[in-house]
């Protein structure tokens, strides 16, 4: 392969420990074809083959280059694989190389070397942190195009297109130590952890453990980290999860883990899932995340060949590459010079190096200028470093008139200290405290069940010099490379007012790229600290926010994509809806049959027929959805009692009753049956939607408020399938089918039940109609609901027979006058706003009942449930109109009500409607408009009863 | 002169930027107000603002706890709309609403209102019959609404899964095309430089620890910078309206939750509408950095924590791949919480309380941002005059003791179902 | 994510449980003769504590007993749950 005389060749040197040089790889960037070795990251093989431009900036659009070397990377953000697979914003430094990777770089146009919007560059003056917050008010109708410009100048790289081919997969596990890191810290801690024989789960973000410094502890330390892993790999009672961030701490030692299963390949091996979202609790964590390196702030301080010192390095020995041929590094510490050691070994000249600190004891480096005492004042080199210019510091910090000079170089590594990687340990509400010796904020707090080691802690950092006062610079100088916030930025901030850290942050967007401010934020601190001339410490940091790193939106949402985002229920009828060509309509998790068309039939003329089969035949109904709960006890009748509106002792048993509850405050809640089965056994109905509400509302007034009633509930809706048979020839088919239960109206009345078979199968009969028909609700074993409903229409055919739908079901109870939960009952409605004051019992207390009293829920002036009639008597009238007492709208006109329920009537041959009118019981045959002006119509009706057929209910009782 | 203009931004960007003055003063707390406002966001600077502007008070004091804006102004997802059902809300919501559109020069602070339309998906025709009720009421109140069938649905937000295919098919949608977000720092920045300027003492880095007073009502704040005297006190302090209802001995039907936030890494515009999901909940918008911002329900316990768990994190990603199934690569970038103060019936609170010189704006539930401007205005009102604007009339403590609560959702007195 | 530890069930998730709020609400023993204030305040008034908080949580997917929980809401610490009865409420 070419190697520019980047990659090292392979020696004597133990560099390049990552990659295996016997697996050539090719993939291209932008286009072109680079060759890179297996172990390669994207940012290792292309600084391998010599490419430094990968990306221009957020704002600026300035060429930007490798900067770090792991997930602290701000500006090295490619656009990832095409097609349905491409991602936008990845980080070069995290891609593990692959055959026939595709990369591309983002936020430029027409090319990453050619980029028009660069010319930004030369306005940059004018648009300092926040500069849209003061200007573009004028004219107000223009700002949509301003803002046009300003979102399609932001946003960084292209949304993902298309459907995700990759699955993503959830998985929980607990263990007694989770150790976040595996770096030397991280294992050890994990070893000493499974000696003791605890379950332990160690994870790194890394491909392989050892930490960022691997390759660069020298053979010994390196074999020990090696045996160490190996020894850990050999335990049964360790769990390694490699390629693998602990992204969040949450609740209850819970933390939140993303495995990158797949994200190595080009793409996840078959039947694996590309990411896996870990919930692991754990009784204790290990925070071994290490620390990140600070670099240093000066003019221009961003261009492709600025790094940071620990990523020069860890490409130099992880990866044999040498980020670059003559290098020059600035400190204010003394980590760097152990750098200048590595990188000449490495066959990587440096110039010289910078210290910031005033130090007499001159460290020999031959070959390597020292120069104490000075600094980076800029930088030159249009697509990438060629050169920075030094001057010497005077005891302010600031440069030395005079003292300027220039060294070329195509590297500058910068070493401005380490920031302990503390997220996790601040997430969980740990405290920070600045330490003044290595300029850092360091945990000092208990946190109970975590315990951070190693660099995490402050501690292996070197000693590091304060940040030296910035010289006022008209040139840009960077604290936050992807947001492109200088340290001007942050000290018109400042001036400007916005001294606390929170409000520096959101007024420049210092530290909110996607890389989190890892190399920014404490820096940005220190700018600010000067600018406001109070101590770092007392300026404070920014509040830690998960994730640690982005977490991708597929593993977040797992497997609860597509048609599994819910479950979906379905009756034990369901298959036989389907067979009949049912159009189908969601209610809550259900699916159930909205009607069933006949070829060529439409939706309308769908539900009239079916409305006229139960009016004029038999109509039969999938009822099962309903709730059904079983109430069992000594204390069942007491209970339902105070439940119930109405009355329940005196329900025998072979009978039913309606009931209607109410919440405590005086609404309606739910509405059903309730059969008595046997003299200590109930069953309730609720309706399809508040079916696990009710359950928790009856387990509520049983366990807590009054846990002296003798009432056992279970749950039964799931075991039974119920057919609702309706029409006038009703009886007839039940009566055509081999029953040994009597349908006739002596032995089963109106509001009765009996028990028997039908066909052979065991079922319960109850006499009840939500239609207003003649009516029978069959319920049988879950197991039967197929057979009964295949023997229903077979029967039925002689008579008929129509299956019906929701819709039908809804035209039928309206014409009924029926309320519903929803439409009618809208949560804020009263018993005798429905006209149900006279089911309210005056003999008995009951849930909501003391409510009824309050001034609001008084009758007079509230919403009543009536009837509307076109006043031409074929208008349709509009669903969801306001009623108004005028025909023409007027501003702040009181509203009379609403249409709750609107449907046109196929038995009366006219438009029917509910609705909600104030006072409007005493309003009947008054004329109101239904205002629709969504779709711009306008109805008179007159009001009427809300019962429009039967009044009497003699047919339900026929 | 730092008065917000294109010249001034260039004059002195020709000087380095170093001549603009700080947005407001970083006064001493004076011995005593004619009026003292607790709490520094968007509310009570809008209060503040409205008071010295409509009222011609300004001997006025903001407290903030922490730095202003650092509460739920500076934790939400920026939607503004005002497309409610019942009347009260509606009037007020749309009252906002109207301030809003001239928001950015009465303030002369760029809040970045955007008006890319609000859209509420229905997945049934019961929803959208409900949604239908919602969007008449709110057209004959004087709201701009649009009910949209699925195609119109699918035109106006290109990308979303409107196919019959997914598990909640979407069957249309209620559109308010005014509606849509704002840069919510700026909202607060806008109103503190605003009131600033007309003399408002705003005091940050000051915690009230007590209210004093008497027979007749309030005397003044006890604070981590001392006693601070007022006979009119108001409290806008959504989140934490329990914690100093209770320093006056006042209990309030409020609980406090958590309700996170999330964004995503920024991409190039690809979404221009805030859209609300009607079969779970979701809401999301993308903001001008590229941001898309989404949140979902509240945790759903009480909590004081600005944190929360991974549930609702989970939910809100399916329910925005069921949208835009698009988005499953891409990446969430931060997540946060706010402390909402949730009432019994999910509508605010605002407005006199039984404490003379006491006033109470909080209960905000989710809805606290979007009302910025119309809180600090009838709030403003109420505490000038003692009594309430025909605004926040039904926004009342009392109308719990009257059962006269405001349901919007028909949900009952469980905070957590609103 | 909180961990409940159901006296019945063992420790298990939040997602597990519905919240059912203050749990030292009162409901008014013979609500008809309670008085108009009595009977709001059990309806709307619930402890807001900042710091420990009793509250109901039923274990809808486990034994569906509801559960009387205590739970610092600051650091969401949960520190007792027991059934109602024992817990002497």
């Amino acid at each position: 392969m070419s190697t520019n005389g980047f990659r090292l060749p392979h020696g004597g040197l133990p560099h390049g420990r990552l990659i295996d040089r016997g697996r050539e790889i090719s993939f291209t960037f932008d286009g072109r074809a680079y060759q890179g070795y297996h172990g390669d990251t994207l940012a290792s093989a292309l600084l391998a083959n010599g490419v430094r431009v990968v990306g221009r900036s957020f704002k600026y659009h300035r060429p930007r280059g490798i900067y770090g070397l792991g997930s602290e990377e701000p500006s090295a953000l490619v656009r990832l694989r095409t097609g349905a697979r491409g991602e936008p914003n990845i980080r070069a430094t995290q891609v593990e190389l692959y055959d026939g990777l595709v990369a591309h770089s983002q936020n430029n146009w027409p090319s990453l070397r050619w980029d028009i919007s660069s010319a930004l560059g030369l306005f940059a003056r004018f648009l300092p942190a926040g500069f849209y917050y003061k200007t573009f008010m004028w004219p107000g109708k223009l700002w949509p195009h301003y803002e046009n410009i300003i979102r399609h100048m932001a946003g960084m790289g292209r949304s993902p297109e298309g459907l995700d081919p990759d699955r993503y997969e959830k998985r929980h596990a607990q263990c007694d130590v989770l150790v976040i890191g595996g770096g030397p810290a991280g294992l050890a801690a994990a070893l000493a952890a499974a000696e003791s024989g605890q379950q332990v789960w160690l994870a790194d973000e890394g491909a392989q453990l050892g930490g960022a410094s691997q390759g660069m502890r020298g053979d010994e330390g390196d074999e020990a980290v090696r045996k160490t892993i190996a020894t850990l790999e050999s335990l049964d009672n360790v769990t390694l999860l490699r390629r693998t961030t602990v992204f969040g701490k949450y609740d209850g030692q819970l933390y939140g883990l993303v495995e990158r299963a797949g994200d190595h390949l080009a793409s996840p091996a078959i039947g694996r899932p590309r990411q896996i979202l870990w919930q692991l609790r754990t009784k204790q964590a290990v925070l071994a995340s290490g620390a990140i390196e600070r670099p240093l702030i000066f003019a221009n301080n961003d261009r492709p060949g600025v790094m940071l010192t620990t990523a020069a390095l860890g490409y130099l020995r992880a990866y044999a590459v040498r980020p670059g041929r003559r290098a020059v590094i600035v400190t204010n510490n003394d980590s760097a010079y152990e750098a200048v050691r590595i990188l000449r070994e490495g066959g990587v000249e440096v110039a010289a190096i910078l210290d910031h600190r005033h130090m007499t004891e001159q460290r020999a480096l031959p070959g390597t200028e020292t120069l104490y005492n000075h600094a980076v004042i800029d930088t030159a080199g249009r697509r990438g470093l060629t050169s920075v210019s030094i001057a010497r510091l005077d005891v302010n910090g600031d440069a030395v008139p005079g003292s300027e000079r220039r060294i070329n170089c195509d590297l500058l590594c910068l070493s401005g200290g380490f920031t302990p990687s503390v997220h996790l340990y601040s997430q969980a509400g740990g405290k920070l405290t600045f330490r003044e010796d290595i300029q850092s904020l360091v945990p000092t707090s208990q946190v109970p069940g975590m315990t951070v080691a190693g660099a995490a802690t402050g501690n292996f950092i070197p000693n590091t010099a304060p940040p030296i006062a910035l010289g006022r610079s008209r040139r840009k100088q960077f604290i936050d490379l992807q947001n492109d916030v200088t340290a001007g930025d942050v000290e018109l901030a400042a001036r400007e007012g916005y001294r606390s850290v929170e409000h520096v942050k959101r007024y420049t967007t210092l530290g909110m790229g996607t890389d989190q401010g890892k190399t920014s934020n404490l820096n940005g601190i220190a700018v600010l600290a000067a600018a406001l001339d109070k101590p770092l410490a007392d300026v404070g940091l920014t509040t830690y926010r998960p994730p640690y790193t982005p977490v991708t939106i597929g593993t977040l949402a797992g497997r609860d994509v597509g048609t599994f985002l819910a479950p979906t229920r379905r009756t034990p009828m369901q298959a036989c809806h389907e067979q009949a060509g049912a159009a189908f309509v969601p209610a809550g998790l259900w699916q159930r049959p909205h009607y069933y068309p006949r070829p060529g039939e439409a939706m309308a003329d769908a539900v009239n027929r079916e409305v006229l089969a139960v009016r004029q035949n038999v109509g039969i109904v999938d009822v099962s959805t309903l709730g059904r709960i079983d109430l069992h006890g000594p204390d069942v009748a007491e209970f339902l009692n105070r439940i119930y509106i109405n009355g329940f002792k005196t329900l025998v048993v072979g009978m039913c009753r309606y009931g209607v509850m109410l919440r405590d405050d005086g609404m309606i809640f739910d509405d059903g049956t309730v059969a008595r089965m046997a003299e200590s056994h109930y069953i309730m109905t609720t309706t399809t939607a508040n079916a696990g509400p009710v359950m928790a509302h009856l387990e509520y007034y049983l366990q807590v408020v009054w846990p002296d009633l003798r009432v056992h509930l279970t749950s039964i809706t799931d075991q039974w399938a119920v057919v609702a048979v309706a029409g006038p020839r009703a009886r007839e088919l039940l009566d055509s089918l081999d029953s040994d239960v009597e349908f006739a109206n002596q032995a089963l009345p109106f509001m009765a039940w009996r028990g028997g078979h039908i066909g052979g199968i065991p079922a319960q009969v109850f006499r009840i109609s939500f239609s207003g028909e003649l009516a029978y609700e069959i319920a049988v074993g879950a197991d039967h609901g197929r057979a009964l409903w295949e023997m229903l229409l077979a029967a039925g055919e002689a008579f008929d027979v129509a299956p019906y739908g929701t819709e039908a079901l809804t035209t039928l109870r309206t014409e009924k006058g029926h309320f519903v939960m929803g439409p009618e009952a809208d949560g804020r409605a009263t018993a005798d706003d429905i006209g149900l004051a006279a089911m309210l019992s005056s003999k008995k207390d009951f849930v909501g009942r003391r409510s009824l009293r309050l001034p609001g829920l008084l009758p007079k002036g509230r919403l009543n449930l009536v009837g509307l009639v076109p006043a031409d008597g074929t208008s349709a009238i509009p669903p969801g109109a306001i009623l108004l007492d005028r025909a023409v709208a007027g501003p702040g006109m009181d509203k009379a009500g609403h249409v709750a329920t609107s449907v046109f009537s196929p038995s009366l041959d006219k438009p029917i409607a509910l609705a909600m009118v104030r006072n409007g019981r005493q309003r009947l045959d008054q004329p109101l408009w239904a205002h629709s002006p969504l779709d711009n119509r306008i109805v008179p009706v007159t009001i009427t009863g809300p019962i429009f057929i039967d009044p009497q209910g003699e047919r339900l009782r026929a | 002169m730092s008065h917000y203009s294109l010249a001034n931004l260039v004059r002195h960007g020709l000087t380095g930027h170093r001549g603009w003055k700080p947005a407001w003063r970083d006064p001493a707390p004076q011995a005593g107000y004619d009026a003292i406002i607790v709490g520094g966001g968007g509310h009570g600077l809008a209060s503040a603002y409205y008071l010295a502007k409509n009222h011609g008070l300004n001997n006025i004091a903001v407290l903030e706890k922490g730095w202003l804006g650092g509460g739920n102004t500076g934790r939400n997802t920026t939607i503004v709309r005002s497309n409610y059902l019942l009347d009260a809300n509606a009037h007020f919501y749309e009252h906002g609403m109207k301030l809003w559109e001239g928001l950015s020069r009465d303030l002369n602070f760029n809040v970045m209102f955007s008006q890319r339309g609000v859209i509420n998906l229905a997945h049934s025709k019961g929803q959208l019959e409900t949604f239908r009720r919602r969007g008449n009421a709110m057209r004959l109140n004087g709201i701009d609404a649009e009910l949209l069938d699925r195609d119109a649905v699918a035109t106006l937000v290109p990308g979303m899964d409107v196919s019959a295919n997914s598990r909640f098919p979407v069957e249309g949608g209620l559109l308010q095309p005014r509606g849509g977000t704002a840069r919510h720092d700026a909202v607060a920045w806008g109103y503190a430089r605003a009131a600033d300027r007309r003399g408002v003492d705003i005091i940050q880095n000051c915690e009230v620890t007590g209210i004093r007073r008497d027979q007749s009502g309030v005397t003044g704040v006890e604070t981590s910078r001392g006693f601070i005297a007022s006979k009119r006190i108001g409290l806008a302090v959504a989140g934490h309206s329990t914690q100093l209802a209770a320093m006056a001995g006042l209990r309030l039907p409020i609980e406090s939750h958590v309700l996170q936030a999330m964004v995503s890494e920024p991409v190039k515009p690809v979404l221009d509408t805030v859209v609300t999901f009607g079969a779970a909940h979701l809401y999301v918008s993308q903001s001008d950095k590229g941001e898309l911002v989404m949140g979902g329900d509240i945790d759903g316990y009480n909590s004081f924590a600005q944190r929360g768990n991974l549930p609702v994190i989970e939910h809100v990603a399916a329910c925005l791949l069921a949208l835009f199934p698009q988005f499953s690569r891409l990446r969430i970038l931060r997540t946060w919480g706010g402390i909402m103060d949730m009432t019994m019936d999910g509508s605010p609170i605002i407005g006199t309380t039984p404490v003379p010189g006491l006033f109470l704006n909080g209960g905000w539930c989710y809805g606290g941002f979007k009302a910025t401007p119309a809180s600090g205005w009838v709030f403003a009102h109420t505490m000038a005059t003692g009594q309430p604007h025909a605004l926040n009339a039904d926004l009342n403590l009392n109308r719990f003791h009257q059962g006269r609560v405001l349901d919007e959702k028909g949900a009952g007195p469980y905070p957590w179902l609103h | 994510m909180l961990l409940i530890p159901c006296p019945h069930c063992g420790p298990r998730a939040q997602t597990e449980f519905s919240y059912g709020g203050d749990a030292n609400v009162a409901r008014p023993p013979a609500p008809e003769d309670a008085d108009g204030g009595t009977w709001v305040d059990y309806l709307y008034l619930r402890d807001n504590a900042k710091g420990g908080h009793d509250e109901l949580w039923q274990h809808i997917f486990g034994c569906r007993r509801w559960l009387r929980v205590g739970r610092d809401v600051v650091s969401h610490e949960i520190t007792s749950c027991t059934e109602l009865a024992e817990s002497g409420a």
